[in-house]
């Protein structure tokens, strides 16, 4: 019986704590832990050292004071006298705003782009190769100074637009002015006021344009239930009925209606002064940088867009071509589809890029985050730690956020294996 | 992890920032040479020449101070800075001493732990605009664009004068002067505005200087004054009486060329003190008794400085106005060496 037992655990030796691979990992977890920890420790006491040294402290107080500064491009109310804090929070939502468009107009050109890339027509793809080949290639601040410096200086300048014979004129139909400052674009006004909805911290939404977009969602939704219903009638009777003009209708009629209920009057921008008033001024600081971001990222799109097709099978297309599809459905069925899986990953972190590619923002000197908060506020305040250490949480909760959403959605187009 | 790594990022940029407050003197010598932060290229005050030497009213700072600390003038490094860094290149060790239109305020002197140890140029701010515009005062500016240097006090100004005036207008943001220059000639705002010296270097650097004129109106003061870090009032004591001995020198009309003898001959004993040959004052900075003498042989005293770089000769053409000595009406005032 004796010699059936278990051999006994050999007593413990210090040694084996890096030759017993049970103990090993264990070792070398917390030996990593330890020196990550006092290095970590070492520079937190040396930042304050430093601080102390320079008689400085640490100390968001900054935020509460009157900022001073004007920024030309906001989104909600602001002036000189708010807040630091305003004015940070003006800057954030500059920098969504260019990154919100730049994702949306990057990923669709990126999209067509990746697409015609792979065209059977020789001059389309090779142009399309060369501009990915060209905006992948060249520094994307360089792209932003370029484009930058051709609108300002090919395009003239606002007091070109006066006298009897001006140098420069209006487009469409005089509604349109491209200037070397901002494109002046007319703007919607509601004769009968309906008054505004308050969002707090002096955020106001006309009750016009609440209604609007309530109208636009409802158009949705009552879209969407029809095509349902066409397609169940589809399936039981084989003929669908014709729907498109029902939905046009839904989309249509409600907006005249609102229209014509707020008495919209379209006003034209012109020249009053200096500058054009009127209508609205769409920076040029903001398109260009727009422009450029767009161009950059969705050249880097064309190619994932490029690669996740191809990585789909060639059978796939030939299976759908022997059923009789036409390449365009082919291609928006069957081939995008299984592609989405191969690209929404890479996808993904262009869009990152992008939202952190917005901070070279201040080239144009639109006020973005990085150019408020990180730019005239820390140099106003002389909070550089401060300022910095803000600015970095909110450009990586901003990224979470972005990857966080993405991958729900990536999860759910995921092929279900069974 | 991810922590651990901003924390190391963070840790490293304050690392690189580094001690501060060490007796900046001895810095200089052990490295033998000045850095001196300088502005990144404005005609007259800072810019380098066509052999790349740097050359202006402020860089004349720098080099009377090496030349008074190292014994020789070209012991220089010229550290270019923008409106957005001068402040941070100075506090974090980057440069010794900062010498670029940098307006003396409170809120600088005090909560950014700088010390203003001089004005060398008395100014305020003022509004340029292109003659073609038909405006003669800024109060008719109503509804422009301007362009506006960021991390400037220039920049609160404006918000505060348009405001107190009642008017509006449309902020350019720009980084650099040259940035400026090149907005403001396309066209892309009406009016430039910054200190009225600034205003006429950059002026005089333009293809058609006359097709722009500089409004009357100047809307603050604007001293531009020598910074060091808050600290080290060793250092800052040189610093400030190196400027004070330009300023003396023209004072008793020691110039660069009778320096050697109003040194051997003078009679004076307040310039006998200033040039070292009586009470040894070198000694009590830490400097030899030459240092004075070193400084004004750099490029001359004040107003030879003045005169050499931005003066009514030299394309810029400002006059002397408020930097006249005290005794022609002026502000230069420096107190007596003894
Ligand atoms: N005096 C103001 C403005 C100083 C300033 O930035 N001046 C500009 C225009 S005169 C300048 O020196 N620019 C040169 C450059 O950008 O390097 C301040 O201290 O904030």
């Amino acid at each position: 019986m004796a010699d059936t037992a278990a051999p006994a655990d050999p007593p413990f030796r210090l040694s084996m704590l890096i030759y017993d691979r049970r103990y090993r990992g264990w070792t070398i977890q917390i030996v990593v832990f330890l020196v990550v920890m006092t290095a970590a420790a070492w520079l937190i006491n040396n930042t304050l050292e430093n601080l102390a040294a320079l008689g400085k402290d640490f100390s968001f107080r900054f935020l509460g004071q009157r900022a001073g500064y004007d920024i030309p491009q906001r989104l909600i109310p602001y002036t000189a006298d708010s807040t630091h804090l305003r004015a940070t929070v003006v800057g954030l939502l500059n920098t969504l705003l260019v990154s919100i468009l730049g994702c949306i107009a990057a990923t669709v050109l990126g999209v067509v782009a990746g697409v015609l890339r792979l065209s059977n027509n020789w001059i389309v793809a090779r142009l399309l190769t060369i501009y990915v080949e060209i905006f992948r290639n060249i520094p994307l601040l360089l792209w932003i100074l370029v484009i930058y410096a051709i609108f300002t200086e090919a395009l003239p300048p606002p007091n070109a637009f006066r006298g009897e014979d001006p140098a420069a004129s209006m487009v469409l139909f005089d509604s349109i002015a491209l200037t070397n400052r901002y494109t002046a674009i007319p703007s919607l006004h509601a004769t009968s006021d309906p008054g505004s909805l308050s969002l707090g911290w002096g955020v106001l939404i006309s009750w016009a344009a609440v209604a609007f977009v309530l109208a636009f969602v409802a158009a949705v939704i009552a879209h969407r239930a029809i095509r349902r219903w066409a397609k169940a009638r589809q399936e039981e009777t084989g003929a669908r009925p014709t729907t498109w003009p029902i939905s046009l209708g839904l989309y249509v009629v409600p907006a005249v209606v609102l229209w014509f209920w707020f008495g919209i009057t379209v006003e034209r921008p012109v020249l009053a002064g200096f500058n054009f008033a009127g209508g609205s001024n769409v920076h040029n600081a903001l398109v260009a940088l727009w422009l450029a971001l767009t161009l950059y990222t969705g050249a880097f799109i064309a190619e994932i867009v490029r690669a996740g097709i191809l990585a789909v099978s060639k059978g796939q297309t030939e299976a759908a071509y022997a059923l009789g599809l036409r390449p365009g459905r082919t291609m928006s069925l069957v081939v995008l589809p299984q592609a989405l899986r191969v690209i929404v990953p890479p996808l993904i972190s262009q869009w990152l890029n992008l939202t952190k590619n917005s901070s070279l923002a201040i080239a144009t000197g639109y006020m973005d985050l990085r150019a408020t908060l990180g730019g005239t506020t820390l140099n106003q305040t002389g909070r550089e730690l401060e300022a910095m250490v803000l600015m970095m949480l909110i450009y990586l909760v901003l990224s979470l956020i972005i990857s966080g959403g993405m991958n729900i959605y990536n999860a759910r187009i995921r092929l279900r294996e069974r | 992890m991810k922590r651990s790594v901003l924390l190391a990022t963070l840790g490293g940029a304050v690392l690189a920032g580094g001690m501060a407050s060490a007796a900046t003197l001895d810095e200089v010598k052990a490295r033998d040479v000045l850095n001196c932060g300088v502005n990144t290229g404005l005609a007259g005050f800072a810019a380098p020449d066509a052999n790349g030497n740097w050359q202006g009213f402020d860089v004349a700072v720098c080099k009377a101070l090496a030349a008074a600390v190292l014994g020789d003038a070209t012991k220089v490094k010229y550290v270019p800075t923008t409106g957005q860094t001068r402040f941070t290149a100075l506090s974090s060790g980057e440069v010794d001493v900062l010498a670029r239109n940098s307006t003396w305020s409170f809120q600088r002197d005090t909560d950014l732990k700088l010390d203003f140890v001089a004005t060398n140029y008395y100014d305020g701010q003022g509004f340029m605009v292109p003659r073609a515009l038909g405006v003669t005062s800024a109060t008719e500016l109503d509804g422009a664009t301007v362009c506006i240097q960021t991390g400037t006090t220039t920049e609160l100004n404006l918000a505060d004068w348009f405001r107190a005036n009642n008017i509006t207008y449309q902020p350019v943001n720009i980084d650099s002067n040259a940035e400026g220059e090149q907005q403001y000639l396309a066209g892309a705002c009406d009016a430039y505005t910054t200190d009225a010296s600034g205003l006429a270097a950059t002026r005089a650097a333009f293809a058609n200087p006359d097709d722009h004129i500089i409004l009357p109106e100047i809307i603050s003061k604007e001293p531009l004054a020598i910074a060091v870090r808050h600290g080290d009032n060793e250092w800052g004591d040189i610093v400030r009486w190196t400027f004070f001995a330009l300023v003396a020198a023209e004072d008793y009309g020691i110039t660069s060329a009778n320096l050697e003898e109003q040194a051997a001959n003078s009679q004076n004993p307040e310039v006998q003190r200033l040039l070292g040959k009586t009470d040894d004052l070198g000694a009590m900075i830490g400097l030899d008794a030459d240092w004075a003498k070193r400084a004004i042989a750099a490029s001359g005293n004040y107003g030879e400085i003045f005169n050499a770089t931005i003066g009514e000769a030299t394309p810029i053409k400002l006059n002397r106005g408020l930097n006249a000595q005290w005794t022609q009406g002026g502000l230069m005032y420096a107190p007596p060496f003894r």
